[in-house]
C-alpha cells in the first residue's frame, strides 16, 4: 500500500468508530460530511476550471424540497433524499443550460444571481417558504420505521458516510471516465474540445449537473441533521463557505472536500465556543494561512508530507543496498 | 400611478442610484485594472460610514460645526484607502496575483470575514446614526412631499462628478493613462515599462477609498450596524457583472436601472423590491453575455 | 496528522465524560447554565446588553451564595452564529458540558428550532425572549417554558392603547420587517384592530427586507398617502433607521407613530425621536415602571446596569432578568416544597408548572401550557430635557390575563372572535 492511502483508508476507519468512540462529535461529523459532498460539486467544477459563487442554490433546492416533502405523508428519510436530489439535479439542467455558455468571472457571477434570486424568494415569500424563519423539517422516518432521536442520528450519520464513500467513489470515477477526461478539458484547452466535435457547452452541463444533485444530497442531509431549513442554505456567504472549504481542502481533490469539510466544522464550532464573538476572525485567519502558505490546502500538506515518508524510506532502502 | 407619483418615484429611484453608483464604482475600478473581485469591498463601505457615523458623533457632540460633516466623509474615506487598501494590496493581495482567480477571490473573502469581527470589536454591537450633513441641508417640498436635499440633489451630483471626474482622470492625465494601459492589456503595458505594481497599488487604494466614500456618504442616510457590508457587496456584485466588466458608465448605467427598477417596484410591487437587481442582472446577461459595456474577451487558443 | 491527533483526544475527552456520574439528588458544585443571546448580527442591540445583565445579575447570585447555596455557571451561545452553530454548541453544552438549565433564545426561528431539541435532550428551557406564540399553540412541551408574554398579548395591547389613545382614527398604515416577526406581529395587530375597530381601513402593507438601509420609497409613498396612523414593529438599526429618516421628512408630523418595540430604542435615538409617539416594551418594562420606581431592588438593578454598560436597561434586559429570576425561584421552591438538598430535574419542572415569580416588573405567572403571563407597558414620548432622549408619559399597563390567549386556543382564531366590547371590558392602570 503506497504511504499515501494510509491515512484516508485510517480515516475512515476512524470515522465509522466515532458513533461508539466520541458520540458528541457525531452531529458535527454528520454536518460536516454532508457539507464535504455539497462541496465536492464545488471541487468537481474546479477541475473544469469553473468557480460558482452559487452553488448553495442546489443545496438550498433540496433542502427545501425535503421539508416541503416531509410535511406530506411522504416523510421518509430515503424519499427526501431522492427527491432532493431531483429536484436539485432538474434545477441543475435548468440553471445549467444558461449558464454553461459563460466562463470564470461571468459564471461565478451568474450561479450568484441564481442563488440570489431564490434567496431572496425564500426570504419574501414568507407564508410559503417561512421567511427568515424557515420551514421545520420533523425527524423523518426511514424506509419507514419510526425512530427515536439516538438512534436516528446514528443512522444519519452511517448514511452520511456511506453517501460520502459512495458518491467520492463515483465522482472519481467520473473524472477519469472519458466523459470526465472532456470535462476537465475545458480547463485546459476549451478550443481543442470543439476541434475534437465536441460540445464544450454539454460536457459542462453534464459535469453541472452531477454537482448540482451533490450538493442536492448534501443539502438534504444537512437539512435531516438540523431538523429546519432556513434561507441562509441558499445565501452567498454559503456558496462562499463552499469554495472556501474546498480550497482548504485542497482544490480539485474529492478528499479533500471531506477534509475540507472536517476541519471547517472543527475550527468553526471550536471557535464559537471558545471566541464567540470573533469566530469569523478566526475563520478567516484559518484561510489567509492557508491560501499563503499551503495553497494546495490540507491535501497538499499531507502529500508533501507523505512524499516525504517515501523519498526517506527510498533513500534508506537504496543507501541499504548500497551497503551490501 | 399618475404623473406626480411617477415622478415622485424617478426621485426615489435616482437618490438610491447614486448611492449605488457610488459603492459600486470602486469595486469596478479595481476589478477593470486588476481583475480581482473584491468581497472586502462591503467592509471597506461599511468601515468608511462607521468612521464618519463615530468621529462625527464624537466632534459634533465636542461643539464642531456640523459643517465639518462634508470634508469628514472624504478624511474617512482617504483612511480606509490608506491604512486599509495600500496593506491589503502590499501584504496580501501582490503575493496571489500569479496564482487561480479562485484564491485571489478567497483571500479578499478571509479579509472580509476579519474585517466583519474588526468593526464589532472596534465600534461594538449598537447601532450609530449620526445625520447632521443630512439635517445641515435641510428639506424640499415636491407634490406635497418633503424630501432631503441631500438624497436628492447632493448625492447624484457627487455621483455625476465621480463619475465625470474618473473619467478625465482616466483619459486626460498621465496616471489615469497608465491605469486604462494596464486594463487593457497588462502585459502590452508591462512589456513597453510601465510599473505595473505601481499602478496596481494606486488602484486599489483609489477603488478602497471609494468604497469608504460610499459608506460616508451613505452614513448620514442609515443607520451604521454590524452586517451593512454583507448586503452591498452582492448588489455591488450585480452592478459590476451587469455593468461589463470594468465599465464605470456601465455602472453609472446599471445602478440607474436599479434604483429606478427598485422604487418602481415600491410603488407597484412591493414584494418585488428585493428581486430587482438580480433579475436585472439576469435578463441583461441574457441579451449581453459581456455585461452593458462589455466587450467579447479574445478566445484563447 | 491533524485529523487523527484531533481524534484521539476526543476520544479521550469521551472516556473522562463517561466517568463523571451525578446523581440529581446530591448538591452539584455548581448549577451550569447555558444562555443563547445575539453576540453578533443586528439583534445584537439586544443579545448584548442582555448577556451583560446576565453576567452582573448570575455574580450577585453568586455573591449571595448562589441559587440552594449552589453557585451558578453560565456559558453563552451566539445566535448570531448561524443555524449549525447555534444547535451544535446548543447540543454540546447540554451532552458534554452537562448544562442543567438551557436560556433559549431570542429569535422567534431559533426558539422554533430549539424548543424540540431541549424536548429531545431533555433538558430544561427557558425561552427568554423569543416572541412567536406558534410555539405553545402549535406543540406540546415537557421542558420548555416561556418566562415571558407573546406577540399575541404585546400586539393586543398595542392596539388596545392605541384606542385609547386615539379612538377615533380612519387609516392605518404599517412597514414591518421582513421576517417572521414582522409578518406575525402585523397578522395579530390587523386581525385584532379588524375586531375592535371594524371601520378602520388599511392603506398601505410594507415589509422591506429585514436589515434594509433605505426606507426613502417607503416614507415618499406615505407621505403621498398620508395615513392617521403608522405602525412599524421593526427593533434595532432597522427602527432607528425608519424613524429617523421619517422625522428628517416630516412624516412624523403628519401621521401618529405606533412602535410596540421601541422602548428599546428610546436611548439610542435621543432627541430625533419626537413627542407623540405611542411606545411599548414588550411586557411592563422601562427603566421608570412607574409602579417600580423607588423600590430598592429596581433602583439598584437600573443603577448597576448603567454602572457596567453605560445605558440605562432595556426590554431584553430585564426579560433575562425575568429568566434568572423564574430559575431561582423554581429551584428555591423545589429545595423548600420537597424539602431535599437540591431537586430532580422532574421537581424543577413540577415546580415551574404554574408558578408565580417577579423579576422587575409586575409578577409573572407560567401557565399550564408553560406560558408566561406577563403585563403590558405602553406610553406616549415626550422630550425629557434631563436624560437627553424622550421619556414616557401617559403610561398604561394591562395586565396579562385578560390579552393572552387561553390555554389550547390558536391566537389568530382567538382574537377574530373577540368584538369591540372587549376594548372597554379591559382596563388599564394608568398613570400621568
Amino acid at each position: 500500500m503506497s504511504v499515501r492511502l494510509i491515512l484516508p483508508a485510517l480515516a475512515i476507519v476512524a470515522l465509522a468508530l466515532v458513533p461508539p468512540l466520541a458520540p458528541f462529535l457525531q452531529v458535527l461529523l454528520t454536518l460536516a460530511m454532508a457539507k464535504g459532498i455539497a462541496v465536492m460539486g464545488v471541487t468537481l467544477l474546479l477541475r473544469a476550471g469553473q468557480v460558482s459563487f452559487g452553488h448553495a442554490l442546489f443545496f438550498g433546492i433540496a433542502a427545501y424540497g425535503a421539508a416541503f416533502l416531509a410535511a406530506s405523508p411522504l416523510d421518509d428519510l430515503l424519499l427526501l433524499l431522492l427527491a432532493g436530489a431531483l429536484g436539485a439535479g432538474i434545477a441543475g439542467v435548468l440553471v445549467g443550460l444558461f449558464v454553461v455558455r459563460y466562463r470564470g468571472i461571468f459564471f461565478g457571477m451568474l450561479n450568484l444571481a441564481f442563488s440570489m434570486i431564490f434567496w431572496s424568494i425564500l426570504e419574501k415569500f414568507y407564508y410559503v417558504t417561512g421567511g427568515a424563519d424557515g420551514l421545520r423539517l420533523p425527524r423523518p422516518s426511514v424506509a419507514f420505521i419510526e425512530m427515536d432521536r439516538g438512534p436516528y442520528e446514528v443512522l444519519l450519520y452511517y448514511a452520511s458516510l456511506l453517501l460520502a464513500i459512495a458518491l467520492g467513489w463515483f465522482v472519481v470515477r467520473f473524472l477519469a471516465s472519458p466523459v470526465g477526461q472532456l470535462f476537465q478539458t475545458v480547463k485546459t484547452n476549451e478550443t481543442r474540445l470543439e476541434y475534437l466535435g465536441v460540445s464544450a457547452r454539454r460536457t459542462l452541463l453534464k459535469g453541472y449537473v452531477l454537482s448540482a444533485v451533490l450538493c442536492g444530497v448534501g443539502g438534504v442531509l444537512m437539512a435531516a441533521a438540523q431538523g429546519i431549513v432556513t434561507p441562509s442554505y441558499a445565501y452567498w456567504i454559503r456558496s462562499g463557505e463552499m469554495v472556501f472549504i474546498a480550497v482548504l481542502g485542497g482544490a480539485g481533490s474529492v478528499v479533500g472536500a471531506f477534509a475540507g469539510s472536517i476541519a471547517y466544522e472543527l475550527v468553526r464550532s471550536y471557535a464559537a465556543a471558545f471566541a464567540a464573538d470573533a469566530w469569523q476572525m478566526v475563520l478567516g485567519g484559518f484561510l489567509l494561512a492557508i491560501i499563503l502558505f499551503a495553497p494546495g490546502g490540507l491535501v497538499g500538506i499531507y502529500a508533501a508530507f507523505a512524499d516525504r515518508i517515501g523519498a526517506r524510506r527510498a533513500k534508506s532502502a537504496s543507501k541499504k543496498e548500497a551497503g551490501t | 400611478m399618475t404623473g406626480a407619483t411617477i415622478l415622485l418615484a424617478i426621485f426615489d429611484g435616482v437618490a438610491y442610484a447614486a448611492l449605488v453608483f457610488m459603492v459600486a464604482v470602486g469595486l469596478t475600478l479595481i476589478f477593470g485594472v486588476l481583475r480581482i473581485l473584491n468581497v472586502a469591498h462591503g467592509s471597506l463601505y461599511a468601515i468608511g460610514a462607521y468612521l464618519t457615523a463615530s468621529i462625527g458623533g464624537a466632534i459634533f457632540a465636542m461643539g464642531w460645526s456640523p459643517v465639518l460633516a462634508f470634508p469628514l466623509m472624504l478624511v474617512s474615506a482617504a483612511l480606509v484607502g490608506v491604512l486599509l487598501g495600500a496593506p491589503m494590496e502590499r501584504l496580501l493581495l501582490r503575493r496571489i496575483y500569479h496564482r487561480p482567480e479562485v484564491l485571489q477571490l478567497l483571500v479578499t473573502f478571509a479579509v472580509f470575514m476579519i474585517l466583519e469581527d474588526v468593526q464589532r470589536l472596534v465600534w461594538g454591537n449598537q447601532p450609530y446614526f449620526e445625520s447632521s450633513a443630512l439635517a445641515l441641508l435641510g428639506n424640499v417640498q415636491v407634490f406635497g412631499v418633503y424630501y432631503t436635499v441631500y438624497q436628492l440633489i447632493l448625492l447624484p451630483l457627487v455621483a455625476i462628478a465621480t463619475l465625470i471626474g474618473l473619467r478625465l482622470f482616466l483619459r486626460r492625465t498621465l496616471t489615469g493613462k497608465l491605469i486604462t494601459a494596464v486594463t487593457e492589456d497588462r502585459e502590452a503595458a508591462q512589456s513597453i515599462g510601465i510599473d505595473a505594481d505601481r499602478v496596481y497599488l494606486l488602484t486599489f487604494v483609489l477603488g478602497a477609498a471609494l468604497a469608504g466614500l460610499g459608506g460616508a456618504l451613505a452614513s448620514p442616510t442609515t443607520s451604521v450596524l454590524p452586517g451593512i457590508g454583507a448586503e452591498m457587496i452582492v448588489l455591488s456584485f450585480a452592478v459590476v457583472a451587469t455593468a461589463g466588466l470594468g465599465q464605470i458608465e456601465g455602472a453609472a448605467l446599471t445602478a440607474l436601472m436599479i434604483g429606478l427598477g427598485r422604487s418602481f417596484a415600491v410603488y407597484l410591487f412591493p414584494e418585488l423590491q428585493v428581486l430587482v437587481p438580480y433579475l436585472i442582472m439576469l435578463a441583461v446577461l441574457l441579451i449581453r453575455p459581456e455585461g452593458l459595456f462589455g466587450s467579447p474577451a479574445a478566445r484563447k487558443i | 496528522m491533524t485529523r487523527t491527533g484531533l481524534l484521539s483526544a476526543t476520544i479521550l475527552g469521551a472516556a473522562l465524560a463517561l466517568s463523571a456520574p451525578a446523581a440529581a439528588q446530591d448538591k452539584p458544585e455548581s448549577l451550569k447554565i447555558g444562555i443563547t443571546t445575539f453576540l453578533t448580527g443586528p439583534a445584537s442591540v439586544f443579545g448584548v446588553p442582555a448577556r451583560d445583565a446576565a453576567e452582573m445579575l448570575i455574580e450577585q447570585i453568586n455573591a449571595d451564595g448562589g441559587i440552594g447555596g449552589v453557585p451558578v455557571e453560565a456559558s453563552f451561545i451566539d445566535e448570531g452564529a448561524g443555524g449549525e452553530a447555534l444547535t451544535t454548541e446548543y447540543r454540546r453544552q447540554v451532552e458534554d458540558e452537562g448544562a442543567d438549565v438551557m436560556l433559549a433564545a431570542i429569535s422567534s426561528g431559533n426558539c422554533t428550532q430549539l424548543a424540540p431539541l431541549a424536548e429531545d435532550l431533555q433538558v430544561i428551557n427557558l425561552m427568554w425572549d423569543c416572541g412567536t406564540q406558534r410555539i405553545f399553540e402549535e406543540g406540546d412541551y415537557t421542558y420548555v417554558f416561556r418566562t415571558q408574554a407573546n406577540a399575541t398579548p404585546e400586539m393586543l395591547a398595542s392596539v388596545l392603547y392605541l384606542l385609547r389613545q386615539k379612538p377615533d382614527f380612519q387609516t392605518i398604515a404599517v412597514v414591518n420587517q421582513d421576517y417572521a416577526w414582522g409578518r406575525d406581529s402585523w397578522d395579530i395587530f390587523s386581525t385584532a384592530l379588524k375586531a375592535l375597530k371594524p371601520d378602520v381601513e388599511i392603506v398601505g402593507e410594507f415589509f422591506p427586507a429585514f436589515g434594509a438601509p433605505d426606507y426613502s420609497t417607503e416614507i415618499s409613498r406615505l407621505s403621498a398617502m398620508r395615513p392617521d396612523v403608522i405602525l412599524s414593529t421593526s427593533w434595532g438599526g432597522d427602527l432607528d433607521t425608519f424613524v429617523q429618516q421619517a422625522a428628517q421628512r416630516g412624516l412624523m408630523n403628519q401621521s401618529t407613530f405606533v412602535l410596540p418595540l421601541a422602548e428599546s430604542s428610546l436611548e439610542r435615538l435621543g432627541t430625533a425621536l419626537p413627542d407623540a409617539v405611542i411606545v411599548g416594551a414588550r411586557g411592563d418594562h422601562y427603566f421608570q415602571h412607574p409602579e417600580m420606581v423607588g423600590q430598592e431592588g429596581f433602583d439598584s438593578f437600573v443603577a448597576d446596569f448603567r454602572d457596567r454598560t453605560g445605558a440605562y436597561p432595556i426590554y431584553s434586559v430585564f426579560h433575562m432578568a425575568q429568566a434568572l429570576s423564574a430559575l431561582e425561584a423554581a429551584y428555591e421552591t423545589a429545595i423548600e416544597q420537597n424539602g431535599v438538598e437540591w431537586p430532580t430535574e422532574e421537581q424543577v419542572i413540577a415546580t415551574l408548572e404554574g408558578m408565580e415569580f417577579q423579576g422587575f416588573g409586575r409578577p409573572v405567572t407560567i401557565r399550564a401550557d408553560h406560558q408566561g403571563v406577563e403585563a403590558q407597558l405602553l406610553g406616549t414620548t415626550t422630550t425629557d430635557n434631563d436624560l437627553g432622549f424622550a421619556s414616557l408619559t401617559d403610561i398604561a399597563i394591562y395586565d396579562g390575563g385578560p390579552l393572552t390567549t387561553p390555554v389550547g386556543e390558536n391566537s389568530i382564531e382567538w382574537i377574530e372572535a373577540l368584538d369591540p366590547s372587549f376594548v372597554d371590558q379591559v382596563t388599564p392602570t394608568t398613570f400621568d
